[in-house]
Order: C-alpha cells, then sequence, then structure tokens
C-alpha cells in the first residue's frame, strides 16, 4: 500500500509538538507521547529511524532543531514517507525563504497547515512542487487566484496545472532577456588506506540549472559521457570524434526528464521548471581524477610525544587552483601542547574536535606543501587501550575543475517563439568525505 | 517572505477563551481572521477550544480562501467531539462543492471526507457523486481519494451508491494525476475487502503503464505498487512489462526507484531467458548503489532493502562491496546494516579487503559496531572454507590487542569457528587461554569453558583452568553453569584422574542440591545417572561427534523471502517480518518472527476483533450473554485506534480478562479524586479511588456524562502493575444518558497480572465504552487499601521480628509537617486504617510508638514512630523483609497522619 503517513508531527528537541495533521484515523491523537517516551528519552533516539512501539510504527529525521516523525500503522512506504518528508522540507524551505527550524514553524504554522493539507491526502503524497503551489497557496489568503472578486487577477488554469502533465513548470511565462545557467557539482569521496592504497572512491555528481526562459521551451543536453555518444555516433553514422569519454554508473533525473526517451534514444530532453532545480544526478567510480593526495607520517614516540608530518599534493593544473582547503589530522584527546611549521596556510590545534587544522585559502596546482607538528601529550596511566586513530578529513573547492572529467558539450534550446538563449556553464569540484586512514 | 505567525501563541493569560470568543464574533473581517488563526494556534500546543465550536464554524461562510481553510482544519480536529454542532457546516460544505472555483470544490470535498461523523457522510454522498464527474481534473483527483475515506468510514455506503463504478471509471481518464489516485485509492480498498473489487487485467495493465509516463513522481508509485501484484501470464508478457518499467529506474525519487525494482523482481520470476536475468541484474545495481547517497534515513531504507535482493539475486550487487564499505561518520544504524551485507557479499574473491575493513573497524570507537565487526570476522570463517585460515589470524591480531570486548566476542566466534572446521584450527587454544581471566561476559566465558571442555586432551592444564572457574560456581550465570558442568563432564571422561574426579563431586553436588535451576539439576542429574550406571554410554553420548555448523544464522526462509520482497519499500521489507506480524487491522494469526520487541501490541484483542466492522454477523444482543467480551466488540462502535506498548500488556490480556457491564449498582459516597477529566475525555469524566471495605480491596469508580450522546457497555482493564491488582469481577455501570452519572464499586483482586520491576504506584486503566474510543489514565495505588486485618503483632513477636532482620531492612524518614497533637485520636485512625499500636516508651523528651502492620501475601512492618506531641516534627522508621516497599509506605502514613 503506498500510504505514506497517518500522521504527520513536528517537534523540537524538547519534544513539545509545534504542529501536526493526523491524515488517517487509525493512529491516536497521543502518539507522540509513545515516541517521547520510547524514542526521545531514551537512548534509542538516533540508533534507528524507523521503530515500532505497540501497534504503530514511527519513522523519524531531525533537521536542524526539529524532529519529523510519521506514524503508521498499517504496511505503510518507508521510502515513499521518507521521500516525502525531504520534499516537504525543501518546500518548506523554499517558501520559507531558505531555512527550515522551529523558529521558521512558529512563525509560518498557517502557512505549513494550508501545505500539509494540500501536498498530502488521506496519507497519500500529492504534488509538492513549489513552483506550482505557489501559484495558489500563497502567504496572503486574498491573493487566491480564484477568489470571485472580479478585481483579483486570476490564474485561470491553476488547477490544471497541479494536475496537468508538465507538473512542474506554468505556463505564460516571459523574460526579456532569456537565460540558462548550468552548474556541474561534484563531489569526490575518497577512502584511502594508511599505506596509501584506494579502498573506494567514487564521484558524486549533480548538474544544477537555473532557468529564465519564457514559454514552455524543450531543452536537449550533451554530455561527453560514454553512452550517449555512441549513441549518437549511431544515429549520424559518424565515427567517435576522439577525446574522452565519460562513464557513467548511474544517472537519476529530476522528474522534468523524459526517462523513456533518455532509454530509447539516450538523450536528455526536458522541459524544465522555471528558476533553480536539480536536473540530474549521476555517480562515476572508474577514471576518477582525485585532485589531492594525501601523505601523512605519523610517529609516536614513547607515551607523551607525537610527530605529525603531512604533505598534501595537488595534482590537477598548475593554472588552477583550490579555495578553503582544509586539512584536519585527529590527535588523541590527551593533548596537551603542540607545535606547529607550515610552508603555507596556517595550522592550529582544535581541542573541540581533537583535531589538528590546517588551513589553506588558495591552493595552486602542481604544488606540495607540508605541516610538520610536534605533539605533546598528557601521560596517563590507566589507559590500556592503544588510541583509535580516526581518519584524516579533508574539504576544499576546486573551481573549473571536474574530477570526472565531465564537460557539456551541447545545451539546445527550442521554443515556438524561436528566441535566442544565453547559455553559462560553471564546474566545481568539492571534497564529499574525503579520508585517508593513518 | 518569512511570517510572523508566532504572536499568535502568546495571549494574554485572563479569559482567554471568552476573549477569543468576542474577537470571533468581531464585525471586522481582520479581526476574525487573526481570532480563528488564535484558535488554530492553542489548538496546535493542546489546548482544548473545542468550545469555541458554533462560532468558528460562524466563520465559515467567507470569500477569504485562507480563512475557509482554517476554519476547515479546525472542523476537522473538533467535529468528532461535537458532532451535532457539525451539522452546522454541512449547509456551507454542501454550497461549497458547487462554487465556480474548483479549488473550493475540491477543498469542500478534500475536508468532508476527513470528518468521521455518520450525519455528515450522509451529506457527503451527493456532493461526491458530482465532484467524481467534475470538469476539473483537481477536484476529480481530489474526490478519487475521498472514496477511499468513505470507503473507510462506511464501506457499505461506498458500493451501494456505486462509487466503486465512478471510481473504476477514472483508471481511463486523460488526466494522469486523476488515473494515479484512482488507482491509490482502489488498491487500498481491494485491501481491505475480501470481494474482487479491483483487479487488475492485462488490458488495464497496459493503459496504467503508459499513464506512468506522464504521472507525478507519486503517481509512478501509486501505480508500481498496485502492479507489482499482477501475475504475468508468461515469461514474454513478464519481459514486455519489465522492459515498459525499467526507464523508471533513473528517477530522482527512491520511492520510484524501489517500486520498479520490486515490480522487475517480481516479473523475473518468471522470465527464463538467463541472458534476460542477467542484463537486468546489471541494469539493477547501479539506481540501488545510487540509494545509498541520499540521506542517512533513505539509505537504511534501502539498505534493509538491499539485504533481502541479495539474498534473491547476490549476482546484482556482487562486484558492488566496495560500496558499502563504511565511512567513518555513517550513523551506526548504517553502519550495522553495511556490515551484514558485506558478510553476505564476501566471496574468496573480496575476502581479503573484507578483512582488511573488518579490521579497520574493530578499533572504532562505537562498542556494538566493534563488536559486530569482529563477530562479522567469524561469519566470514565459517561462511567461506578457503579464507578461514586469514579470518582467523585477523582474530588473533585482535586479541593481541588486549581490548576486553573485542577479547570476548572473538572467543565466541572462535568457538563457532570450531564447531564448523572441527581439528583444523586448535593450535591456537593456547593463545585464547592466555585472555582467560579478562572475561567477564557469560556468552564469552560459557564459549571459552566449552572450548577448554571440548579439547581437554589437548590442553595440558584443562583441569586447572576448569577449576579456577569453579569456585564462583554458586553466582554464575545459567548459561555458564551449563557449560561448566558439560567440560567437566566431558575432562572426567577424557581425563578420568583423581582431580576431575574430585572436581565433579563438587560439579555434581552444585548443579543438583544447592541450586534452584531446573534446567541445571536435570541435566546435571542425567549425567549422574550416565556415569553411574554405564561410563562408556556416557561417553559415546557427551563425546559424541557433533553435527558441522554453517552460516545460516540470518538468512530468512525462502517463502518469507518471498513475501518480503513482495513488499519492497514498505514497512515490512524494513523490519524483515509480514505485515500481518505487526498491522493489527488484519485479520489474521499472528506470525513471530525474531527480534520481536513489541510482541504484545500486535496481537491486541480491541483492534483484531475490531477490524472488518462490515462482516460483522452476530448481533449485539445475541451476543452479549454468551461470549460477552469478544463479542461487544463486533458493535459497530469506531474501531480504537492501537495503543502504543505502555499498555500493550494491557490489550494482551485474554478477552475473558475484560469485563463487561450489564447491572447497575449502588453510588459510592464520598467525593473520589478525578482521574480523567471530561475535556480529555470527550465529555465523559471518571473519578476513581482504591479503597478497603470489610477486608477486601474495592475500586470505587463515578463516571459522569457530560457528552451529548447516551454511553453504554462499559468495560474496564487494569495493566499489569507492582500489586497484580486486577479486576475481580464485572464492572457494573447502567447505561448513561448525557448528563447522568453513575458510581460503583468494583470488587478487586490482587497478584493477578504482576509487573517486574521494582514497586510503584502507577495503577494503568483502561475504560472503554460502545460509542467512545478507549480511555488511558493512572492511578495511584495506596498502600493504605493493602493493610490487612491481622497485621497485629504479639509484643515478643514483634521484638523476635525487630532483632532477625538485618539493619540493611531498617528505612526512615523524616516528615517534618506533620503534628500529633493528640495521641489518642492518632491511634485510633491508625487502628481504623489497620496500623496496629503495640508498644511506647519515652526516650529524652521524645515518644516513640512501635506499631506492626501487613500487606498480603504476610509481608510485616515494623514500624517506629518518634514525635513530640504537639510539635512538628515526625521521624519514622521502619523494619521490614521488602524495604523496596517503603517510599510507599511512607506515602501512606503521610495521608494518616495528614488527616
Amino acid at each position: 500500500m503506498p500510504v505514506a503517513a497517518s500522521a504527520i508531527y513536528f517537534l523540537n528537541l524538547r519534544g513539545d509538538v509545534l504542529i501536526n495533521r493526523l491524515y488517517r484515523d487509525d493512529v491516536g491523537g497521543n502518539m507522540v507521547d509513545a515516541f517521547r517516551m520510547h524514542i526521545m528519552q531514551t537512548k534509542e533516539l538516533g540508533t534507528c529511524p524507523v521503530r515500532q512501539i505497540g501497534g504503530c510504527s514511527f519513522f523519524y529525521m531531525r533537521i536542524s532543531n526539529v524532529y519529523i516523525v510519521i506514524v503508521v500503522s498499517s504496511n505503510a512506504n518507508v521510502a515513499c514517507a521518507f521521500k516525502f518528508v525531504v520534499e516537504a522540507v525543501s518546500l518548506f524551505k523554499s517558501y520559507f525563504g531558505g531555512s527550515f527550524d522551529e523558529d521558521a514553524i512558529r512563525n509560518n504554522f498557517v502557512l505549513i497547515y494550508e501545505l500539509l493539507d494540500e501536498i498530502m491526502d488521506f496519507g497519500y503524497p500529492q504534488n509538492l512542487s513549489p513552483e506550482i503551489l505557489k501559484l495558489y497557496i500563497t502567504q496572503e489568503g486574498v491573493r487566491s487566484p480564484f477568489s470571485s472578486k472580479p478585481s483579483d487577477k486570476p490564474v485561470p488554469n491553476a488547477t490544471l496545472q497541479v494536475t496537468g502533465a508538465v507538473g512542474w513548470r506554468r505556463e505564460g511565462l516571459v523574460y526579456k532577456k532569456n537565460e540558462v545557467f548550468l552548474d556541474i557539482v561534484e563531489s569526490v569521496n575518497l577512502l584511502m588506506s594508511s599505506k596509501g592504497s584506494v579502498l573506494r572512491c567514487d564521484v558524486t555528481g549533480k548538474i544544477l540549472m537555473k532557468c529564465f526562459l519564457s514559454g514552455m521551451p524543450d531543452l536537449k543536453l550533451g554530455l561527453n559521457d560514454k553512452i550517449g555518444l555512441e549513441k549518437e555516433s549511431q544515429i549520424k553514422s559518424r565515427p567517435i570524434k576522439s577525446g574522452k569519454t565519460i562513464e557513467l554508473d548511474d544517472v537519476t533525473f529530476h522528474q522534468c526528464v523524459n526517462l523513456t526517451r533518455f532509454n530509447s534514444e539516450k538523450t536528455v530532453s526536458f522541459v524544465p521548471p522555471d528558476g533553480e532545480f536539480e536536473l540530474m544526478k549521476y555517480r562515476i567510480t572508474e577514471g576518477v581524477n582525485l585532485p589531492f593526495r594525501v601523505l601523512p607520517t605519523i610517529k609516536e614516540l614513547g607515551r607523551t610525544r607525537m610527530e605529525v608530518n603531512v604533505k598534501v599534493k595537488s595534482v590537477f593544473g598548475p593554472k588552477m587552483f583550490a579555495l578553503g582547503v582544509v586539512i584536519k589530522v585527529p590527535v588523541p584527546k590527551q593533548t596537551a601542547k603542540t607545535n606547529f611549521q607550515v610552508s603555507t596556510g596556517r595550522a592550529k590545534y582544535n581541542a573541540a574536535i581533537d583535531c589538528l587544522v590546517w588551513k589553506i585559502r588558495k591552493f595552486p596546482g602542481q604544488t606540495e606543501p607540508t605541516m610538520s607538528a610536534d605533539v605533546e601529550l598528557i601521560s596517563t596511566m590507566g589507559e590500556k587501550k592503544s588510541w583509535t586513530r580516526p581518519p584524516i578529513q579533508m574539504e576544499f573547492q576546486v573551481p573549473m575543475f571536474t574530477a570526472s572529467g565531465l564537460r557539456v558539450r551541447f545545451l539546445k534550446v527550442w521554443e515556438k517563439s524561436g528566441y535566442n538563449t544565453v547559455e553559462w556553464v560553471r564546474y566545481i569540484t568539492k571534497a564529499g568525505s574525503y579520508e585517508i586512514r593513518c | 517572505m518569512s511570517g510572523h505567525d508566532s504572536k499568535y501563541f502568546s495571549t494574554t493569560k485572563k479569559g482567554e477563551i471568552p476573549e477569543l470568543k468576542e474577537e470571533l464574533n468581531s464585525q471586522y473581517k481582520d479581526k476574525r481572521k487573526d481570532a480563528v488563526k488564535k484558535v488554530i494556534a492553542a489548538m496546535t500546543v493542546g489546548k482544548d477550544v473545542s468550545s469555541l465550536f458554533t462560532d468558528v464554524v460562524n466563520c465559515m461562510q467567507t470569500e477569504n480562501l485562507e480563512l475557509k481553510k482554517l476554519v476547515y482544519l479546525y472542523l476537522i480536529n473538533y467535529a468528532k467531539s461535537q458532532p451535532d454542532l457539525a451539522i452546522l457546516a454541512v449547509n456551507t460544505f454542501v454550497k461549497d462543492s458547487q462554487d465556480p472555483n474548483p479549488l473550493i470544490r475540491a477543498l469542500a470535498v478534500r475536508t468532508m471526507g476527513c470528518i468521521r461523523v455518520d450525519k455528515i457522510t450522509e451529506y457527503l454522498c451527493d456532493p461526491l457523486q458530482r465532484c467524481l464527474k467534475d470538469d476539473d481534473p483537481y477536484v476529480r483527483k481530489t474526490a478519487a481519494i475521498c472514496v477511499a475515506k468513505l470507503y473507510d468510514i462506511n464501506a457499505e455506503l461506498v458500493e451501494d451508491r456505486g462509487f466503486l463504478e465512478s471510481l473504476k471509471d477514472l483508471i481511463s481518464d486523460n488526466n494522469p494525476m486523476v488515473v494515479a489516485n484512482a488507482v491509490a485509492a482502489l488498491a487500498e480498498i481491494q485491501e481491505n475487502s475480501s470481494r474482487p473489487i479491483f483487479e487488475i487485467t492485462s488490458h488495464t495493465l497496459s493503459k496504467l503503464l503508459t499513464a506512468l509516463n506522464e504521472c507525478t513522481e507519486w503517481g509512478q508509485v501509486f501505480i508500481l505498487d498496485a502492479l507489482s501484484k499482477y501475475k504475468a501470464a508468461d515469461a514474454r508478457e513478464a519481459e514486455n512489462i519489465v522492459e515498459r518499467v525499467t526507464p523508471r529506474l533513473q528517477h530522482a525519487n527512491c520511492a520510484v526507484v524501489l517500486s520498479a525494482v520490486k515490480m522487475i523482481l517480481q516479473q523475473m520470476e518468471l522470465i527464463t531467458s538467463t541472458d534476460v536475468v542477467r542484463n537486468l541484474c546489471k541494469k539493477m545495481a547501479p539506481p540501488l548503489v545510487t540509494l545509498l547517497s541520499a540521506e542517512p534515513e533513505i539509505q537504511y531504507v534501502a539498505l534493509r532493502n538491499i539485504n533481502l535482493i541479495v539474498q534473491r539475486r547476490p549476482t546484482i550487487l556482487a562486484h558492488e562491496i566496495k560500496v558499502f564499505f563504511c565511512k567513518y561518520n555513517d550513523p551506526i544504524y548504517v553502519k550495522m546494516e553495511k556490515l551484514e551485507i558485506m558478510i553476505k557479499l564476501a566471496s574468496d574473491r573480496n575476502i581479503d579487503q573484507v578483512l582488511l575493513e573488518f579490521k579497520e573497524y574493530a578499533t572504532e570507537v562505537d562498542v556494538d559496531f566493534v563488536r559486530k565487526a569482529v563477530r562479522a570476522i567469524g561469519r566470514c570463517a565459517i561462511k567461506l572454507e578457503r579464507a578461514a585460515e586469514r579470518c582467523i589470524s585477523v582474530l588473533l591480531e585482535l586479541i593481541k590487542i588486549k581490548v576486553n570486548y573485542v577479547v570476548q566476542e572473538a572467543i565466541i566466534v572462535i568457538k563457532d569457528i570450531f564447531r564448523r572446521y572441527p581439528n583444523t584450527y586448535e593450535s591456537i587454544i593456547a593463545t585464547l587461554c592466555e585472555s582467560l581471566d579478562t572475561l567477564d561476559e557469560p556468552e564469552a566465558k560459557a564459549s571459552m569453558i566449552w572450548i577448554i571442555g571440548e579439547y581437554a586432551e589437548r590442553i595440558d592444564n584443562a583441569d586447572e583452568l576448569l577449576e579456577s572457574f569453579l569456585e564462583s560456581f554458586p553466582e554464575e550465570p545459567s548459561q555458564v553453569q551449563l557449560q561448566l558442568l558439560t567440560a567437566t563432564v566431558k575432562l572426567f571422561l577424557k581425563k578420568p584422574t583423581e582431580g576431575p574426579q574430585q572436581m565433579i563431586q563438587v560439579v555434581l553436588n552444585n548443579a543438583t542440591i544447592e541450586t534452584d535451576n531446573p534446567d541445571l539439576r536435570d541435566r546435571a542429574y542425567i549425567y549422574w545417572r550416565l556415569l553411574s550406571t554405564d561410563p562408556e554410554a556416557a561417553k559415546d553420548v557427551v563425546l559424541a561427534e557433533k553435527p558441522v555448523i554453517t552460516d545460516d544464522s540470518n538468512q530468512l526462509d525462502p517463502s518469507l523471502l518471498d513475501e518480503l520482497l513482495a513488499n519492497i519499500a514498505t514497512l515490512s521489507s524494513v523490519y524483515h517480518k509480514p505485515p500481518d506480524a505487526f498491522v493489527t487491522r488484519v485479520k489474521t494469526t499472528v506470525q513471530r518472527t525474531e527480534d520481536d520487541d513489541y510482541p504484545d501490541g500486535s496481537e491486541s484483542g480491541y483492534a483484531e476483533s475490531s477490524s472488518h466492522v462490515a462482516d460483522g454477523v452476530t448481533s449485539p444482543q445475541a451476543s452479549s450473554s454468551s461470549v460477552p467480551a469478544a463479542a461487544r466488540q463486533a458493535d459497530p462502535a469506531p474501531a480504537p485506534a492501537p495503543v502504543p506498548d505502555l499498555l500493550g500488556d494491557l490489550i494482551g490480556l485474554d478477552n475473558s480478562a475484560i469485563v463487561p457491564v450489564d447491572q447497575p449498582s449502588e453510588p459510592a459516597g464520598p467525593p473520589l479524586p478525578v482521574v480523567l477529566p471530561a475535556s480529555t475525555g470527550q465529555g465523559l469524566q471518571i473519578s476513581a479511588q482504591l479503597t478497603r471495605r470489610d477486608g477486601q480491596i474495592f475500586y470505587s469508580l463515578l463516571f459522569e456524562n457530560n457528552s451529548q450522546v447516551a454511553l453504554d457497555g462499559f468495560m474496564i482493564q487494569f495493566n499489569k502493575n507492582s500489586f497484580g491488582l486486577a479486576a475481580a469481577g464485572p464492572l457494573q455501570v447502567p447505561q448513561l444518558q448525557p448528563g447522568a452519572s453513575a458510581g460503583t464499586l468494583l470488587p478487586m483482586v490482587l497478584f493477578q497480572n504482576l509487573s517486574t520491576g521494582p514497586p510503584n504506584s502507577l495503577l494503568q486503566v483502561a475504560v472503554k465504552n460502545n460509542q467512545q474510543p478507549v480511555w488511558y489514565f493512572n492511578d495511584k495505588i495506596p498502600l493504605i487499601a493493602f493493610f490487612t486485618e491481622d497485621g497485629k503483632m504479639e509484643r515478643t513477636s514483634f521484638l523476635e521480628t525487630w532483632r532477625s532482620l538485618p539493619d540493611s531492612n531498617e528505612v526512615s524518614k523524616d516528615f517534618p509537617g506533620a503534628v500529633v497533637s493528640n495521641v489518642e485520636m492518632t491511634l485510633d485512625r491508625m487502628a481504623a486504617s489497620n496500623l496496629f499500636f503495640i508498644a511506647k516508651r519515652k526516650h529524652a523528651n521524645q515518644d516513640v510508638f512501635y506499631f506492626s502492620a501487613a500487606i498480603p501475601r504476610g509481608v510485616p512492618f515494623l514500624i517506629e514512630l518518634t514525635l513530640v506531641v504537639g510539635v512538628p516534627g515526625v521521624k519514622c522508621a521502619i523494619k521490614t523483609p521488602s524495604p523496596e516497599m517503603a517510599p510507599l509506605f511512607f506515602e501512606a502514613l503521610e495521608t494518616i497522619l495528614k488527616i
């Protein structure tokens, strides 16, 4: 049964109900008490997001300082429920101007009630796309498009759009300047053993779009991925141009992309929503260009001293540079004193997270700065267990670089009025979980 | 565009409700709107604003959509408690359902469906009929869901009025969202009905698969879930279906992906071509892996499902083991599930890599995770014969770190490895023995002892090792005792020398005479008899070759796996239990599976019998005399909602304990404390107290009906409590007309349903009637009611008892506020409560009084009160064999002294 929820509660960290909505009659009204008593006030909190208490099941997520709890008593679709919560939160964020927390909920409770009524009916998720909902659910009720007062400006086909095939775009948009911004954002995830061998490495990328286009445009996107290129050369019976092709392990698309067409023709074609959205996500495991190599040597000199040497090598082009590079080297809790030498950037000991933190604001390609640190420890007598070393973690951003090598080959825009569009493309690679065991 | 609604939460304390009432009736629109917002705010924080019902409903007739929505929201919440007033809203609803604005038409129908009041339901039918044929798809898609709502309230009505046919027509609607909602509604109705209502033919199937392309993401989930029940006729049709569903794997919505996977896996069972199957497996892997980059909660759901999928089709993810490696900051529940899947995917090809990972995890911080990692190494050793040696060497390395819990876990798994590969790795026993003294957990100890006994002939000092455990034999947990017994017998059979002979005497003596554990005693007697009659036979029995074990600990039974795979993405697939094991509304026998944490809630007598209300064939009158409790549930009362397990014990009891109400009885005298206020009980107020009369305990109850309807069929039920209090007979309350009240004395018995844990005075009570949901409230058990009439002691026996009890059984407490001004009166009062005066003595300027009392099962209380007459401050010391009762006793004493 695709029912996702019988009731939904928004609680603050103390367990007070901020807002709640019962969708079905099969759960009682005092379900939060059970959640508070059996999950919030016990060690259970955070051990498992799906729990059964008595005849009811609870799914919960924490988002900033709010717990969102879904209660069901049937064999509900959990995947659907969690996805609904995620989508609902992003919907609320888009209404509240980006923030979602206890205060935002209190300040917008009327609106949230209204949205909760609209986005789910009897436990079945309905249309959650902010683009369409904003057409008829507004902060000011009087602005309703269907108000029978003739002075109001009506949007006569709002209901058609909610239920229509292109449920994510409204008609009749006009822009003076037609522009499309394309951001390719990649996160590199790396897990490297202490001996320098790559245990796991993948890139999760997403293509974010910002569209300011008039009318109902049809877009087609071409990437340098292998399958797409092969298919294209088949159709045009032309050999593949030389150059790097990328093998995408998996691609998922925004609901605007025609999946059947992607499956048969391997082209990404879509009618975009207006404004900002995430067009696609992909994952690559083969042929990842790691932007950084980290070479740590950590020596424990007796019980009270440690010597930490870290060399970081940037392996992208010399004309490029990385921004906001942070390298966190964990040290034992009983660290007393640290002494640093760095060839660039600044390093300090952060006791709150038990790490040596080395920050480099601007990090050019093909360089290899080093940090060495002497760490003095308070000698502890009782500690029998040796120190468990968490991995070194790294944060960075490299603009105009893709770890996967993915490039946008073309972005075509068709609209019946035949206007010209300006396309902007940016690339950036960030650190996902970039961990080096030491 | 952030709002400032928080101001509605702050209200002036003084006369809040009258103030709101005034504002709601204001002539200014804005003021009315603000007032409704304040009402909603009050409702949100849990205040009872039902008294404003009429005033709020008066605001319903408005042009303002936002205000209308707020009023509707209020109606959904309170209509049930004010069913008669809810009728006031009907006119507006009907009018709104014909409004020119489709949003308002839909809103009216949607809201009416949420108001579960019978009288409103009648009026819903006509508007619903119209809306199902509305020109606007938005109205139709709302009406489609509304049919499912109505079916839930009154299934007959839906069938009689032909709504099912209209709903089926909507499957062919030209709007994809209408189709999706109609499918969802039909699928739900089918699930709750025994008649065939929504059967998917190959024609509807193909139509729905076409609609799939145009639906919203959620609509795709509805359709895929409904279609996953379709059984294809042959392999060709299955292939066809799969081909049309596969593109869904690329969807960004995890629910769509999982539902598509479910459908593909179902159809794959029919596909015979290995090429097609291989190809499909290849296609399913990447989307499944991608789910692991979603939010951790979604990852968890995905991992639980992947666990099932790899049990059926291991090839899908055979090459993807790396994606299940744990990240350092994965939440613990994700790590645990990843580990489980890593074990399932471990093979001779990747075991080296996997072992390195496990070793890494074994040094992490979270103890449970570390233990699971160590155990995982052992399970790999058992699963992969060729890798066993490598696994063992990793375990030995870990043992050398000497982290206590790692060592213990390692020993537990090594025992299993010995069972799997007998006579292969015994050389490591010496290393294990080094850690002997660090073992403090029963399971590890038991495992180690098993190893010593099993290999006694190879361990030179086996007798010494066992002897060191024997000293503490009586204190060990039974698991360890059993192993010690067996190991000693094995040792004796293998080395029948003097040392073991003495040991076996000690053990058998300990395990037969000095224990009260029947398992241990029986096993010891069997050994004893075997040894004394025929030592050779004993050898054959005790030292027999053991069957080799395999690692099937986490494999599910194939038929269960089938059922779970058909439920991918649902709760069932997360719990790894069939739906009827945890869904109380389904009427089937409850099937238990492992780690069932809350077994009681799943078979609650209430919910099971109340499910298919429409099917209830027996008339209430006919059945009330013969099978009172169970049959009464068939009354068309609203199905009580399932309750969380705090009262799980209560509803888990057999039905005969629920006592119906048949005859009236006399009302009780003094005012009783209110335990269920009318505001919580939808107008029903209950006052109650435990009292003692003529040597018997009664629960004195007073019911007051302040609601609008007559209430009857009262029943009462007590949860497990420290004194095992339960009703000794039926609760006798007549039908209560609105405004009427009735009192009753319910005789109680003790020691019926005892709860475990330290004693406390909490008494959890549930009361139900035929009109309302079950009410739960907490009452306090006053110990006063338990002091028995035979608690008087003779002076000599008092002194003896006082001396015989150790000082640790003495508890004392000061009552600084209590004053005894008249000794005679106080003594009388205490005697009336069965606290008997024994003696009095002077100590300095203070008077010391001694009393005795007893509670059932002969637990005596010896009481010493130290006080100065007329001066505040009483010191009380008591001695009793059950000092844990002291807090309850002091509570009782305080009531007596204060009166």
